[in-house]
C-alpha cells in the first residue's frame, strides 16, 4: 500500500490555476523523483502535502497519507503530522535556519514539541541525530549558531530537524541545488542512507534530471501543473516516450555547436603571435583572521594562494572548484574589484593591480561581468534601456541619446531580444530573458573578456541550453574571451576550451576541457568528476542494476 | 563580544564629549548676557562688568568650557540665576517625577504595542489587521494633549478615580504619587504604542517571509508558536531601536503633557529656564538629557548583541 497517495489534485491561487489533476504516489522505502522546470508546480505540490500553502490557495482532489485525508485534516492534526510523520527539507540551507537560535535548540524543538520529552532528553536525541547526519559533537556542539556553519553543514542540520523523529515520509525540495557537486553527492548519500535505515518514503523534488535519476526509483515529470509522464525512472528516461521527457533529457545534456574552438585557432600564426589577453602572475589574497580578543587575531586566511595563468584572446576558460575554494575572490581581483595581497594581474599587457579607478577606465571597457542571479542583478525600477546602457559610462566619449539607443538596440538584437524590449522593466522578463539582458549589458562595450560567475546555474535546463548557445555564438561572432566560474562540470564541458581546477586557493590542474574532465589527474579534479551527476551514466547504471 | 562592547563604549564617550561642546557653543552664540539678565535692565555697565568677572564670563572660551565640563563631571552644575539654588537640586527634584513617568509610559507602550503587532502580523491583510492598524493610525494622528484632556475628563472629572493634575511628591506615599502619574503616562504611552505597534508589525511581517519560518512550521509548530518563538526575536532589532528613541523622547519631550497635568518635571524646568534665560539650567539639563540619550543608545546597541548572536561574533 502506498504511504502517500495524491489523486486528481488541482489547486488555484486566486484565479490562477497552478496544478491540475496531479497524480503521484510514494511507497514506504521508495524514492519518488518529482521533476519539472521552475513554475511547473513541484514545490506547490510538496507544500500542499504539508498544508503550508499561502492562504489564498484552494486545493481540490484527494491526498491520503497513511490513511489520513490531508486536505480534510484539521490544523491541529496537520501540526501533529508535520515534523513527526512527515519531514521536509528545503532548497536554500543558508536561510533555512533561524539565525538567533542554536542548532541544538532548533533540532531539539521539534522533538520536545511532539514527544513532550524533557529538555535534557530532547537535547540528547538532537545530539544523536546531529552525529548521524555527520556533525560530530567535537566540532559541532549543540551551542553552535547557524552562521558559524557552511551551507552544506546547515543543510545537514535541516535534515537532522526533518528526520529527528524518524518520519515515514521525507519531502526534499531541491535539497542540493544550492550546494557544490561534492557536497551534493554527500547530502544525496545521506538521504539515501536515511531512506534505507528507516524504510522512509522520499519525495525528491529537483530540476536536475541527473540527480533524480541517480536517486529515484520512480519519476514523475511535471509541466505547467500537469503530470506529463510518470513511471520507472530508468525506463522512462531511456525510452523517452513523451516528447517533453525527451526535450528535458536533451536539454540536460545539451552541448552548443561550436564551429571553431580555440585549439584550432592556435594553428593560426597570427593568433599565436598575439600576446595573452589576461595574465595572472603569482597572485595571492589574504583575508585578516577573525579577532579572537581585543588584541589578538587568528592567522589570516589565504583565499587565493600563488595563482598564475593566462587567457588568450577569444579563448574560453572554465574556472572550476568547490564553493569556498577561492574562485570568486580570484574573479573579483581579475575584474579589479579587489586588490591582491601580492602578485600582479595584466590585462592587454597593462598592469591593472594597484591602479586608481580613473586609470582603470580603459581596462573596464574591455572586461565585463555576468552574474549568477538574473533576478538580483537589475534595479527593478529602471528601464532596460538604462540598465543595458550602464557600462557605457566607461567610454571615452559619452554617446548621445540617439547613439545610446542604437547601441542598446544592437546589443539586445545580439542576444536575441527586440528593440521594443528597451522600454520595459526587468520584471516583465522571464529568468532566461533576464540573463540575456545581463549578457547584453556585458557585451555593449564590445569587451575582450567576459567573466561569467555561474551564469546558468539559476536557470532551467531548457533555458540553460539556450543561454549556453548564446555564449557560444557570441564567442564566435565577437571573438570575446570567457572566464566561466562554475562548479557545474557539464557547463564547463559544453562551452570551454580549457579548464582550470581550483582547490584551497590554488590552481591544481589545467588543461584541455575534455582531457581534464575525462582523465582527471589531481585529487581535487577526481573528486569533482566523481561527484558530478551525469545523466548518461546514471541511466546506464540504473538499467544495469535492473538487468 | 568584549571588542564590540568596548567599541560601543568608546563611541558613546566620544559622542558625549562632542555633544557637550555643541551645547556649550550654541549657548555661547545665542544673544543675551546672563549677567545683564540677572541684574535687570536698570543696572549700570560697571555693575554688569563686575558680575561678569565674578561669574567668570570674561575668561577665555576654552577655559570656561573646561571649567563647565569639569563641573559636570563632579555633578556640580552651578547655580541657577532665577532660583538661586544649585542646579543639581532643581534637577534632583524634577527627575523623581520625569524618570518614573518616562519608565511607566515606556513600559505601557511596550506592553500594548508588542501584542498588537503580533496580532496584526499574524492576520496580515485580514480584517483584524486592518482594524488594529486603523486604530494605530488614529493613535499616531491624535495629539496627546487632546487625548490627555479626554482622559482627565473621563477618569478624573467623571469617574473620580485619579487626580486631574499635580504631583503630591513621593513623600505622600508611593501609591498616591503613582496615581497622579497614571493618566499622564497613558497619554504619553498611547501615541508611542501606536508607532511601536506599526514597527513591530512590519518587522514581523518581513520576518514571517523568511525561509526559517517555513522550517519551523514544517517541524509541526502551530503558527502562534512560530510567531512567538521564532519570529518575534528576529523582529526585535527595529523594535529596540524605536524603543530607545522613544525613551529619549519621553524623558525630555513631555513639556506639553507636564503642563496639562501640572507636573513638576524636567520638561517644564527647561521650558521655564528658557523663557527666563536661565542659561546655566538649560545647559545642565540639556547635557543631562544628552547623556541619558547616549546611555540608552548604548544599552540598545548592547541589546542588539543579546538578541542577535551574529553581532556577538562579529568584530
Amino acid at each position: 500500500m502506498s504511504l502517500l497517495e495524491i489523486e486528481k489534485l488541482s489547486l488555484t491561487i486566486g484565479d490562477t490555476p497552478i496544478l491540475s489533476d496531479v497524480e503521484l504516489s510514494v511507497a514506504p522505502g521508495e524514492v519518488m523523483g518529482l521533476v519539472g522546470e521552475s513554475g511547473s508546480g513541484k514545490s506547490i505540490t510538496a507544500l500542499t502535502v504539508m498544508r503550508l500553502l499561502p492562504w489564498a490557495a484552494r486545493a481540490s482532489g484527494r491526498i491520503a497519507f497513511d490513511g489520513i485525508d490531508i486536505l480534510a485534516a484539521s490544523e491541529d492534526q496537520m501540526c501533529a503530522l508535520r515534523g513527526d510523520d512527515i519531514g521536509m527539507v528545503f532548497q536554500e540551507p543558508m536561510t533555512a535556519l533561524n539565525p538567533v537560535k542554536t542548532i541544538g535548540e532548533q533540532v531539539a524543538e521539534g522533538i520536545r514539541w511532539h514527544t513532550r520529552a524533557s529538555r535534557a532528553d530532547a537535547e540528547d536525541r538532537a545530539r544523536k541525530m546531529l552525529d548521524r547526519v555527520g556533525l560530530p559533537s567535537a566540532q559541532f556542539p549543540l551551542s553552535r549558531y547557524p552562521h558559524e556553519l557552511s551551507g552544506g553543514q546547515r543543510q545537514r542540520v535541516v535534515i537532522a530537524i526533518a528526520c529527528a523523529l524518524k518520519p515515514k515520509l521525507l519531502i526534499a525540495d531541491e535539497p542540493t541545488t544550492a550546494l557544490d557537486v561534492v557536497l551534493q553527492a554527500q547530502i544525496l548519500d545521506l538521504l539515501r542512507d536515511l531512506v534505507a535505515e528507516n524504510r522512509m518514503g522520499l519525495l525528491l523534488i529537483s530540476h536536475d534530471l541527473a540527480v533524480v535519476t541517480e536517486m529515484a526509483d520512480r519519476i514523475t515529470i511535471l509541466r505547467h501543473g500537469e503530470v506529463m509522464e510518470a513511471g520507472d525512472t530508468a525506463r522512462t528516461l531511456s525510452e523517452q516516450r513523451h516528447p517533453y521527457t525527451r526535450q528535458l533529457a536533451q536539454a540536460s545534456m545539451h552541448v552548443p555547436a561550436r564551429a571553431r574552438t580555440h585549439e584550432v585557432g592556435q594553428d593560426d600564426p597570427l593568433l599565436q603571435a598575439a600576446k595573452p589577453l589576461l595574465q595572472v602572475e603569482r597572485v595571492t589574497r589574504d583575508y585578516p583572521g577573525r579577532r579572537k580578543s581585543l588584541l589578538k587575531r587568528a592567522a589570516p586566511t589565504r583565499a587565493v594562494d600563488d595563482v598564475s595563468f593566462s587567457i588568450d584572446p577569444g579563448q574560453s576558460v572554465a574556472l572550476v572548484g568547490r564553493s569556498g575554494c577561492g574562485k570568486s575572490t580570484l574573479a573579483r581581483m581579475i575584474l579589479a574589484l579587489d586588490g591582491p595581497t601580492s602578485g600582479t594581474i595584466r590585462f592587454r599587457g597593462e598592469v591593472i593591480t594597484g591602479k586608481s579607478e580613473a586609470e582603470l577606465k580603459p581596462a573596464r571597457r574591455d572586461m565585463q561581468v555576468v552574474f549568477q542571479d538574473p533576478y538580483g542583478s537589475f534595479d527593478p525600477r529602471q528601464k532596460v534601456e538604462k540598465l543595458v546602457a550602464e557600462p557605457l559610462h566607461v567610454l571615452e566619449k559619452k554617446p548621445t541619446n540617439a547613439e545610446r539607443r542604437e547601441m542598446v538596440a544592437k546589443a539586445l538584437h545580439e542576444v536575441g531580444l527586440g528593440p521594443r524590449d528597451m522600454d520595459k522593466y526587468p520584471h516583465e522578463f522571464s529568468g532566461g530573458q533576464r540573463q540575456r539582458l545581463s549578457i547584453a549589458r556585458a557585451i555593449i562595450t564590445r569587451p575582450k573578456l567576459v567573466v561569467a560567475d555561474e551564469p546558468v546555474s539559476a536557470l532551467d535546463v531548457s533555458i540553460r541550453a539556450q543561454i549556453l548557445d548564446l555564449f557560444a555564438e557570441l564567442n564566435q561572432k565577437l571573438g570575446v574571451a570567457y572566464l566561466f566560474i562554475t562548479h557545474d562540470l557539464t557547463v564547463a564541458r559544453a562551452i570551454t576550451d580549457q579548464v582550470m581546477i581550483m582547490h584551497a586557493g590554488k590552481i591544481v590542474e589545467r588543461g584541455r576541457t575534455s582531457r581534464v574532465l575525462d582523465h582527471p589527474q589531481s585529487e581535487a579534479a577526481k573528486a569533482l568528476v566523481a561527484a558530478a551527476p551525469d545523466l548518461h551514466r546514471a541511466i546506464a547504471r540504473r538499467l544495469q542494476e535492473q538487468g | 563580544m568584549t571588542a564590540y562592547l568596548l567599541k560601543r563604549l568608546a563611541i558613546a564617550l566620544i559622542t558625549l564629549v562632542l555633544a557637550s561642546m555643541v551645547v556649550f557653543a550654541v549657548l555661547e552664540i545665542i544673544p543675551g548676557d546672563p549677567a545683564r539678565l540677572m541684574l535687570g535692565m536698570n543696572a549700570s555697565a560697571d555693575q554688569v562688568e563686575l558680575l561678569r568677572n565674578q561669574m567668570g564670563l570674561n575668561a577665555p572660551l576654552a577655559l570656561r568650557y573646561l571649567h563647565w565640563a569639569g563641573g559636570l563631571l563632579s555633578l556640580d552644575f552651578g547655580r541657577s540665576y532665577t532660583y538661586s539654588v544649585p542646579v543639581i537640586d532643581l534637577v534632583r527634584e524634577r527627575i523623581v517625577v520625569s524618570l518614573p513617568l518616562a519608565l511607566i509610559a515606556l513600559a505601557l507602550s511596550t506592553i500594548i504595542a508588542i501584542p498588537v503587532g503580533l496580532f496584526s502580523a499574524g492576520r496580515h491583510g485580514r480584517a483584524g489587521d486592518t482594524i488594529a492598524m486603523g486604530a494605530a493610525q488614529l493613535g499616531v494622528a491624535v495629539p496627546n494633549f487632546w487625548f490627555a484632556l479626554m482622559l482627565i475628563y473621563l477618569f478624573a472629572v467623571w469617574l473620580r478615580l485619579v487626580p486631574a493634575g499635580g504631583f503630591p511628591g513621593w513623600s505622600a506615599g508611593v501609591w498616591v504619587a503613582l496615581k497622579s502619574l497614571v493618566l499622564p503616562a497613558i497619554a504619553l504611552a498611547l501615541p508611542q504604542a501606536a508607532i511601536l505597534a506599526r514597527v513591530t508589525r512590519s518587522a514581523l511581517i518581513e520576518v514571517l517571509n523568511e525561509d526559517y519560518i517555513r522550517t519551523a512550521r514544517a517541524k509541526g509548530l502551530p503558527f502562534r508558536a512560530v510567531l512567538w518563538r521564532h519570529a518575534l526575536r528576529n523582529a526585535m532589532i527595529p523594535v529596540l531601536t524605536i524603543l530607545g528613541l522613544q525613551f529619549a523622547f519621553l524623558l525630555a519631550g513631555t513639556i506639553i503633557i507636564e503642563n496639562v497635568f501640572y507636573l513638576p518635571g524636567l520638561g517644564r524646568l527647561v521650558f521655564q529656564a528658557i523663557t527666563q534665560r536661565d542659561l546655566i539650567v538649560v545647559e545642565s539639563v540639556v547635557m543631562l538629557l544628552v547623556a541619558a540619550v547616549i546611555a540608552v543608545n548604548l544599552l540598545v546597541d548592547l541589546s542588539y548583541a543579546v538578541v542577535d548572536p551574529r553581532l556577538r561574533s562579529r568584530q
